[in-house]
């Protein structure tokens, strides 16, 4: 196939492709920014978006009303962060090791639920999905409109997430007891900070981004529930959280480089990029966050007590 | 402490104290298993299917004929390996999350020796395929050993990472220069001489099963038996002290990978050489490699838990079958008891709570001689 | 000037005590721990404006103390008086609300948090959006620190500024919450002398403008230096206490280390032979990146004990883990048996013939979920007759072990058992019975009584002086003076990464080793006189030293 380079329908369809594939690796790689931040590692967002994504589904299924799926798909990712986090900072288990059970569950969860329910395996009827916005004046400029004019909300909300998490995170009080927390939880402690609290909060909040990012999947991008719909993007989320050192900003970078990759594969064909094995450009994300940690480029260094459960003094 | 040469002058207070503990660490276990079958049973019950009539329907799909064994025996055979390779890394201290992709790369790895050569005999061929897949997984593996001995980095997220990576360049290769020609992506078959002997006549059971069993041994051997196992296990309890006695805590990280990634290479190896008899294109994880941490878990990291642990995996999953067709139960809710385990596993924090609250009393005599060991 | 200044103000407020109230007082007050009791019906107060040393050994209770005022155990018995008013202190919050403040000797900074940040951590100023305030948080720090000359820059990083600069951040956390009783538990214990200097500075400005300040030291100089008044704990017990300036060294250092039961042991006269070990002018860096060690130099012969006396914290446990290989020096040269061994691999000096008593015996000593028979084998297990090829031959092991439970008196049921069930003392016999049945050449024992009951104190000194008697060369390394004095035939004293005093155990007293422990060197007029002229004490010729707090005193 004859490729035109100049054709700028080829631009746009990338750039659109990105942000597309970008948008739920953004939403859940904040969940584990606010997480990991505060010291709990969270590698369940695979499998708290795959529940999200299903309840979503569902709710929007029985009420028509894609909105209120949007709703129940947070609630759910709230309510399964609410187990990993009483395990984890309650009874002190170990955090993989709950989150490959929440990762496991989730899979058989869902498919059993969309037996019961639809009788029928492998994928849901469709849903009514939420409307696309347009935003008014951009939508009118030509390219760029085609572009960022007119989108899914998930991918507005996905950015209007990213500014509320920097503001939260880095110019807000609660963000600096969060930070502190998941540095050194026991000097956060002897200042009057409740570490518990602390993390149970952002353990949630991780939870509803994740929840946010599963609805994303069946109530944005596509209207209806596909088994184990999600295919890994809790975990590249959690690689772009690394890659980008655990900062809302930087994570947006990688969830945007990462998505481009994938938006790269996807048309591949027409870029005449043949030359580049797709899979290639599947693993990158996987070896630029290895790369990363190594201090191959640019270290990562992980929040000082992350991973580590918290006992009070006494 | 005053009372302390006093108790030690009474031998048979000790072993007492000891064997209560080791009781809980069995009990776990078994109460972690009936509790997720009870919720298995109010999961079918909700769905307006007998609980009896399903377990039934599953004890009948994995035992009900010689055929069902023997493929029950199939499905138990990867998840020893990959039990066997999550309950090693963590008996030196690491979390191996990457069983998944190290079982991929023995998997494509002996499938690709295995149709490549031709002319070998069998007790070449065979050996020479399974032993390139578990380098294959040991390899994988050995990476994460060596960036976590070497650099500090948590092989957690690297063995997550890989994961990816074998898929993906497993679907490479099955797609490139392993492809059989025509429209399937997969291999071209195993030549006969690598494949792995059946051992049942008239079912698909294969080799497989021995080796399994045989790594099992191996292992328990290799752990509990050998200075080398002294040293991973030394290492996993106490680094510092395992260092303080002489022995290279990171050489021993990236060993212990190695044999980690080796066991999980073989999983990978006999499914190409004794099930598929070629690799087939992955769509995804097969999910061997993530069971594999639930076996451990289950296994208490004994080789001897892992085999049971396995057993037991290997029955739900192949009676799911047979449950999903004859009782019309969604197989997925074995899934679900599976992952049930793990969740009740993880928070043995809250069952050791319940267990220990009736022996409150000699509980707290032992911390306080915790306590008073400290010495600071 | 002002500082000139800030001590007329010092003696006026000192005259002025007596009618002022105190602000803090601690009456009766009882802390037990399992086995121990860290607090034994100690009390004490403190006035507005001065400065309260709380002087005594490492595990005399003076941070158990400071930890009842600060809110983090609670006492069994006795009371607290702030302002007069009985107070209930059952957490910091409480503390920080009554005005007492304390820092730490392990900061509670968070590193890659901005100087600013982490003091107003906790109670963060916000404007009207809710937004956190960092200029005002900025503005205010620095509005503290030119109030009472901290000088901190708000801005930095606390992972990139000095130690003495944390300290200063700690000081105006405290400030910041409007502390107006500081504790500073062991201050010192981290800083460089010019840092210190400059604490003193901060501390004497600190009580000319009202705050009170109570000083965990066991440094007698620095007590002598800057307190107004001392009060000496010895083991959980109030010993004295008393205007610093009606009291002398001699008399604190004889109260902080008092007469305690001497254990008789009977030994011969030691029979030195060959040099096994000599340390030459080694360096090296302890866990902060500070220097550590800073030219240590000595040696130890076959059938001898040298014992290294010193306050926790001066080098000890760096120039033991030198020694073993479990510490890489920056320079210098350690020879085993005239073999250079420096920075070698730990098991290369096991095989030398180096066996290691470790000062941690949980953490380092022992692997407490292996059984006894297990860890018997820790430093040998991979040779024979352990190891047949890569089989380790557990029959060999269990009756080995079963040899070293009798010999060594281990009370356990059998060889099977975890160490972790065992007794304090039992697990420390299974690390001495280790240790010596390896026929080392070179026993390096770290604090190898620490925490057990007399009877296995006795058992290990037997062991030790059996040991000697053989013809082991042998270093041991205490905090307990008294464990030094009954044991040791030489003793070298460590303060500060250096020895400063050598002499042989018959010539020493426990004023004389207590004195050069706490880094009294300057008055060469309280040693021993005479022990120059008959040679067995000599000095060190060294840099003079760096009195801290001497343009005070």
């Amino acid at each position: 196939m004859e490729t035109n380079l100049a054709d700028v329908t080829i631009y746009i369809a990338l750039v659109v492709s990105t942000l597309r594939m970008a948008t739920p690796l953004i939403l859940a790689g904040l969940g584990g920014v606010f997480s990991e931040r505060s010291g709990v590692v969270n590698i369940a967002l695979e499998g708290i978006m795959l529940i999200a994504a299903f309840m979503g589904m569902l709710v929007s299924h029985f009420t028509r009303a894609p909105w209120l799926g949007v709703l129940a798909a947070v609630a759910s990712g709230i309510a399964v962060a609410a187990l990993h986090g009483v395990l984890c900072i309650k009874y002190k288990s170990n955090q993989v090791v709950s989150g490959t059970a929440i990762n496991l569950f989730s899979v058989s969860f869902t498919g059993f639920m969309l037996r019961k329910v639809f009788e029928h395996a492998g994928q849901s009827p469709p849903v009514p999905k939420v409307a696309d916005w347009t935003i008014p004046f951009i939508e009118k400029i030509p390219v760029i409109g085609a572009m960022i004019g007119k989108h899914t909300p998930f991918v507005y909300l996905s950015l209007l997430a990213v500014v509320i998490s920097h503001f939260v995170l880095f110019k807000t009080r609660l963000g600096l007891r969060i930070r502190a927390v998941g540095e050194h939880p026991k000097a956060a402690e002897t200042v009057g900070v409740d570490v518990f609290a602390i993390r149970y909060l952002c353990v949630l909040l991780s939870g509803a981004l994740a929840g946010l990012a599963g609805a994303s999947l069946s109530l944005g991008f596509l209207s209806q529930f596909r088994e184990n719909m999600t295919g890994g993007r809790g975990f590249i989320a959690l690689a772009a959280m690394i890659f980008g050192k655990w900062t809302p900003y930087g994570t947006l970078k990688a969830c945007l480089l990462f998505g481009f990759a994938d938006a790269l594969q996807i048309l591949s064909q027409t870029l005449g990029l043949t030359f580049i094995p797709t899979d290639f450009l599947l693993m990158a994300p996987y070896i630029l966050t290895m790369a990363a940690l190594a201090g191959i480029i640019g270290r990562s260094v992980p929040p000082a007590a992350s991973g580590i459960p918290y006992e009070r003094q006494q | 402490m005053a009372n302390t040469d006093e108790e030690l002058r009474n031998p048979s207070k000790p072993p007492f104290r000891i064997s209560r503990e080791q009781a809980i660490e069995l009990v776990i276990p078994v109460v972690a298993v009936l509790l997720a079958l009870l919720i298995g049973a109010l999961l079918i019950l909700f769905i307006g299917k007998s609980p009896l009539v399903a377990y039934g329907a599953l004890l009948k799909g994995a035992f009900g004929s010689k055929r069902d064994i023997a493929e029950m025996l199939i499905n138990v055979t990867p998840l020893i390996f990959t039990g066997l390779s999550v309950a090693f890394s963590f008996k030196c201290g690491l979390f191996n999350i990457g069983a998944e992709g190290q079982f991929i790369m023995g998997q494509i790895v002996a499938a690709w020796i295995g149709f490549s050569l031709t002319g070998l005999p069998t007790v070449i061929h065979m050996p020479l395929a399974f032993l390139s897949g578990v380098l294959a997984g040991a390899l994988w593996a050995a990476l994460p050993g060596y960036l976590k001995a070497k650099l500090g980095v948590h092989e957690v997220i690297n063995t997550i990472m890989m994961n990816y990576i074998a898929l993906y360049f497993s679907h490479y290769l099955v797609m490139g220069v392993l492809k059989e020609p025509g429209p399937i992506p997969q291999t071209p078959p195993v030549q006969a001489a690598a494949r792995l002997w059946r051992i049942l006549p008239g079912t698909r059971l294969h080799f497989g099963l021995i080796l399994a069993l045989g790594a099992v041994w191996l292992i328990y051997y290799l752990l509990f038996k050998t200075t080398l196992g002294y040293e991973i296990r030394a290492v996993g309890i106490n680094p510092h002290a395992a260092r303080y006695g002489g022995i290279n805590v990171s050489k021993d990280i990236v060993i212990a990978m190695s044999i980690s990634g080796a066991l999980a290479g073989a999983a990978g190896a006999v499914q190409a050489l004794g099930v598929q008899f070629r690799f087939l294109d992955l769509f995804g994880f097969v999910g061997y490699g993530f069971d594999g941490i639930a076996v451990a878990l289950l296994g208490r990291n004994h080789p001897f838990g892992v085999l049971i642990a396995a057993t037991l995996f290997g029955t739900l999953a192949r009676g799911a079958i047979t449950m999903q067709s004859i009782a019309k139960i969604p197989k997925q809710i074995i899934g679900i008891i599976q992952a049930t385990i793990v969740i009740i596993v993880a928070a043995d924090e809250v069952l050791r709570r319940f267990l220990k609250s009736r022996g409150a009393a000699t509980q707290a005599l032992v911390e306080a001689g915790e306590v008073e060991g400290d010495g600071n | 000037m002002q500082r000139r200044l800030a001590f007329l103000e010092r003696g006026f407020l000192t005259l002025q005590k007596s009618m002022k109230a105190p602000i803090v007082e601690m009456r009766a007050i009882t802390v037990k721990f399992p086995g121990v009791v860290a607090n034994d019906n100690v009390s004490i107060d403190v006035y507005p404006g001065e400065i309260l040393a709380l002087l005594g050994e490492n595990g005399a209770g003076k941070t158990t103390l400071m930890n009842v005022l600060y809110g983090l155990y609670r006492p069994d018995e006795g009371e607290i008086l702030i302002r007069g008013e009985s107070a209930s202190i059952s957490n910091p919050n409480d503390a920080i609300q009554l005005g007492i403040g304390m820092v730490h000797q392990h900061f509670m900074l968070i590193p890659p948090f901005t100087v600013a940040e982490n003091i107003v951590l906790g109670i963060e100023p916000v404007n009207a959006g809710g937004k956190l305030d960092i200029n005002k948080a900025i503005h205010d720090v620095e509005e503290l620190s030119n109030q009472y000359g901290l000088i901190v820059d708000p801005k930095a990083k606390v992972e990139n500024i000095s130690v003495g600069m944390q300290q200063r951040v700690e000081i105006l956390k405290a400030l910041y919450r409007g502390a107006e009783v500081l504790i500073l538990d062991e201050p010192t214990a981290v800083l460089t002398p010019q840092e210190v200097d400059e604490l003193s500075a901060i501390m004497r400005g600190l009580v000319s403008q009202g705050k009170s300040i109570i000083f965990i030291t066991h440094k007698l100089r620095e007590v002598i230096a800057v307190s107004d008044r001392v009060t000496v704990l010895r083991q959980g017990k109030c010993v004295g206490t008393g205007e610093t300036k009606n009291t002398t060294a001699e008399e604190l250092a004889q109260m902080m280390v008092g007469r305690k039961v001497v254990l008789s042991l009977e030994k011969e006269p030691a029979q030195p032979g060959d040099t096994v070990l000599k340390v030459d002018d080694l360096h090296a860096r302890g866990s902060r990146n500070l220097p550590a060690l800073k030219g240590v130099s000595f040696d130890v012969k076959a059938g001898e004990i040298v014992g290294i006396a010193g306050i926790e914290g001066n080098g000890q446990s760096e120039l033991v883990e030198c020694l073993t290989g479990l510490r890489k020096a920056t320079s210098g040269h350690i020879y085993v048996n005239g073999i250079d061994v420096l920075n070698n691999q730990p098991r290369t000096l096991i095989e030398q013939g180096v066996a290691h008593i470790p000062e941690d015996r949980q953490n380092r000593g022992l692997i407490l979920d292996f059984t006894v028979a297990e860890n018997f084998i820790l430093r040998n297990y991979y040779r024979p007759p352990f190891a047949k090829g890569i089989n380790l031959d557990y029959r060999k092991v269990h009756a080995y072990a079963r040899e070293l439970i009798s010999e060594f008196d281990v009370r356990t049921p059998s060889e099977n058992v975890l160490v972790r069930s065992l007794s304090g003392g039992n697990q420390q016999k299974v690390v001495v019975a280790r240790e010596l049945s390896g026929e080392p050449k070179l026993l390096i024992a770290s604090q190898p009584t620490r925490g057990l009951d007399v009877g296995a104190i006795e058992f290990v000194h037997r062991r030790l002086l059996a040991q000697r008697d053989q013809g082991k060369a042998i270093l041991l390394v205490s905090l307990e003076l008294e464990e030094i004095m009954s044991l040791s035939d030489r003793i070298l004293v460590i303060y500060e990464g250096q020895i400063v005093g050598e002499m042989t155990a018959d010539k020493a007293t426990e004023g004389e080793l207590g004195f050069l422990m706490a880094g009294g060197r300057t008055k060469r007029g309280l040693l021993t006189e005479g022990s120059e002229e008959s040679g067995q004490y000599r000095r060190r010729t060294q840099e003079p030293l760096k009195t801290s707090f001497s343009h005070i005193s």
